[in-house]
Formats: structure tokens, sequence, C-alpha cells
């Protein structure tokens, strides 16, 4: 199908985009890449009154590092993402999350952005801000405020931003010498969306996690940072304490049915996923050997 | 509103409607039909065109949204000869039938043998994982990628 008839309106400055969305409100629609946005209207499933394109704001592009501190523009494309020599040494984790988003020519287009104001919860980026604990600058009215990322995804297409704020950008603390990452998901052809994902960061001291950051996708309504973590961080894992911290995970999920799973299902492979992430970490394959159960 | 762009090197001035997506536009606008229209939600990769030498769902960008930029369709880099080899192994290789898939697929192919001088089947693959195809069964366009990379590189395929 095609979109429903809407007025558009080409920002000219992030001033200027706010004093749009404040008219407008919710019956404006910021576009950025449109990779999810486009569809929605071409399927009708909303008809925004006004297109507000904030595409040309190069003011909102770009990937920086500023001391310990990645900063990285709302506009960055997912091949930006895929290509800067800055993610690839300071966020590894955001490369191989991206390398499972959809297919080139989309990647081409969507934005970093985008994806997180979006917040579909299929979508790897926003698992992997919960796991990179990532800060979410949005501007609006008021002025600039800086949200959590366990704090800004809410429900599905859900988030704090109000309808007369815009995303701005996202700030990551840059890994740590010694970090390791690990990212997995489950779909049924690549590209396509996930059945379950995990984005997990991580730091590792003698053979233990000092630090562990567990971003599932998929399970649920919202990307969930799992406190399954906590029985994992500061003590010898063995084979045991991962079946207890994935009985603990069980507890935290609240997976959705639709045509791809059930939550059975999807329960069953967030444990597998969580065996063979804490297997890769540390480095101990005989964790996740035989992870079916 | 007025949009103003290069469509395969030539300059266009037009008036469009924000609702129109780009697909439509080189379609029915500038009578430029060899993008294919299938879906019209980003899956099926029939669409694809190159702005500004990226590959791109032509069906997920508005017309207005290609101010100011350059636009390649597949008359565009069959005309100029540009892949030509590829055109000539998909046909050797018996990789089209309905050809309802081949402008997008030939895109995509073109878009990876740029990127990468001789991928692996897998990368193929990957690249192409976006473009559905419905006669093929896929393991032909394949061939005919690989083989052209193959000839590219001064090998025999």
């Amino acid at each position: 199908m095609k979109a429903a008839a809407f007025a558009y309106a080409r920002a000219t400055s992030v001033a200027n985009a706010l004093d749009l969305l404040a008219a407008h409100g919710d019956r404006a629609k910021v576009l950025s890449g449109g990779q999810s946005l486009m569809p929605a209207m071409n399927l009708r499933l909303i008809s925004p009154e006004l297109i507000v394109d904030i595409g040309e704001l190069t003011e909102l592009r770009g990937i920086t590092v500023r001391g310990d501190v990645l900063v990285i523009g709302a506009l960055t494309r997912h091949v930006e993402l895929l290509k800067s020599p800055d993610i690839a040494a300071h966020a590894p984790l955001l490369v191989d999350a991206v390398a499972h988003v959809a297919h080139p020519a989309i990647r081409n287009r969507g934005t970093l952005g985008g994806s997180l104001a979006h917040a579909d919860p299929a979508s790897e980026l926003p698992a992997c801000m919960l796991a990179l604990d990532a800060t979410i600058i949005v501007r609006g009215p008021g002025g600039e405020r800086r949200i959590a990322a366990e704090e800004f995804f809410t429900g599905i297409y859900e988030t704090a931003l109000a309808p007369q704020e815009l995303l701005v950008a996202i700030e990551l603390p840059v890994a740590k010498k010694g970090s390791v990452h690990f990212f997995h998901e489950f779909a049924r052809r690549h590209g396509d969306y996930a059945i379950a994902g995990l984005a997990a960061q991580a730091s590792i001291d003698g053979g233990r996690f000092a630090g562990l950051r567990l971003g599932f996708f998929a399970v649920g309504d919202r990307p969930l940072l799992a406190n399954a973590a906590t029985r994992l961080t500061g003590v010898e894992v063995s084979a045991a304490v991962l079946t207890e911290a994935c009985a603990a995970l069980d507890a935290e999920l609240d997976p959705q049915e639709d045509q791809q799973a059930s939550p059975e299902m999807r329960r069953h492979l967030a444990r597998v996923l969580l065996k063979r992430g804490v297997a890769a970490l540390l480095g101990r394959p005989e964790l996740g050997a035989g992870a079916t159960t | 509103m007025p949009i103003s762009l290069q469509v395969n090197g030539e300059r266009v001035e037009a008036n469009v409607l924000p609702r129109v997506n780009l697909a439509d536009f080189l379609r029915e606008h500038l009578k430029l039909t060899g993008t294919h229209v299938g879906c019209e939600h980003g899956v099926c990769g029939a669409c694809t065109v190159r702005v500004n030498g990226e590959i791109v769902r032509s069906c997920l960008m508005l017309a207005v949204q290609t101010n100011g930029t350059s636009v390649e369709t597949i008359e565009g880099i069959s005309d100029s000869g540009e892949i030509a080899d590829l055109q000539a192994a998909f046909r050797d290789r018996n990789a089209l039938q309905c050809g309802f898939c081949t402008p997008g697929m030939l895109m995509a192919a073109q878009d990876l043998l740029q990127q990468k001088r001789e991928p692996g089947r897998d990368e193929i693959r990957e690249h192409l994982s976006g473009n559905y195809c419905r006669c093929t069964g896929y393991q032909a366009i394949i061939d005919a990628v690989e083989s052209t990379a193959r000839a590219r590189m001064g090998r025999t395929p």
C-alpha cells in the first residue's frame, strides 16, 4: 500500500525541529532514516498529519570520543556504526549487533536514534544500549534531558521520549581494557526479526565476572537488563551456579506470543543464550556445551 | 514540493506530493519502470536503487528526501555498461526466470562486488539476503555473482 497523505517539513535546525514538534505534538512524526516509519506508514498502521524530516541536520551526525565517553549522534546510520574505527575500538558489541540488523540497503538508511526512538522490542540496538550502560540525550522545549537506557524503554514502541522531544545523541562509557562482549540472536533467517537475542558486556578479573550486563531482546515488551547477572558476578561460575542464574532469568521474563514463537520457546531460547553467552565470555566452552535445556 | 536531483546523470526538476515514495516517483513520474515495486514495506528488495552511490529501498524513501542527491536506477547502470558482465552471467547461469527481482538483485550484487573483489558464497548470500526471488531458488544467482567476481579478477569462471 501507499502512505496516506501528510504535510512535510524539512527541519533546518534542531531548534526548528523542536518548534515544529511543540506546535504539532503527537500529530507529528519525526523522520530520520525512515526504515521503520515508512513501512508503518505504507501499511497504514500510522498516518501522521505532519512529517518532520530531520535528515539534513548534520549537527546530529557523527561519532566522537570525549575522554572516556563515546558520543554517537542520533542520525548516525547503521552502516556508519559498522565501519567506524571508533566504534570497533570502544564499543565492539555494536559492530556485532549491527551485522544482524536487517540487510545492507536498510542499514544504509536506518539510524541509531531512529531505532531507539522506535523501540521495537525485537530490535538489537536498544538491548545493546542496556548492555553498554548508555545515556540517551533528548532535547525538548525545556532544554536537554539525560535518560539512562534502563529508564528509556517503557513498552512496545514506547519510550520515555515526549512528543515534543527529539532524541539527539547517545553517550557510552568507552569499553575498558580487558572487557569482553557477546552478541547472538535466533532468527528464522539472517536479517529477520529476532525470536530471542542477547547483547552482553562484561569485565573479567581472575576468571570471574567483575561486571556483567545482560541485555535480552525479543523476550518481552521491552529490552531487559537481566538481574540474573548478579548471581554470576564475583563468584566462581560452575554449572550449578549457571543453572541457578537460568532459573532467576526465567522468573524475570514475560515473553510474548506471536507467529514466530510461543512464550515457552522464548524462555527456552533465553536460557540457551545465557548459557552460551556466559561460556563464550568466560572462554569456558564446557559451560555452554549441551546448552539445549 | 519542488525537488531537484540527478537521475542517471541527468538533472531532474519536479514537483511532488510529500507522500510519493522514490519508487513511485521513478516509475510514474519519470517512467523508469525497471525499478520494481513488490512489497512496499522494505522486505522484498525489488525496488533497490542507488542514492549517492549507496543501495537503498526506494519504497522506504520519500521522493522529497532525494532533493539534492544523485539517484541511479537499473536503467542507468545497465545503459552505462557498468554491469554488462553481471547481466551476461545472470543470463548464462539461468539466474532469472520471471525477472521481477532481477533489477534489485543486480543492484545488490553490484554493490557487493564494488565493496569486495572476491566475496565467498556465504558473503554473497548474506549481501543478497534482503532480496527475494521466487523462481530460481537462489543457487543460480549466487553462481552468477561468484563467476562475475572471478572473471573481474581475471580468472576463468
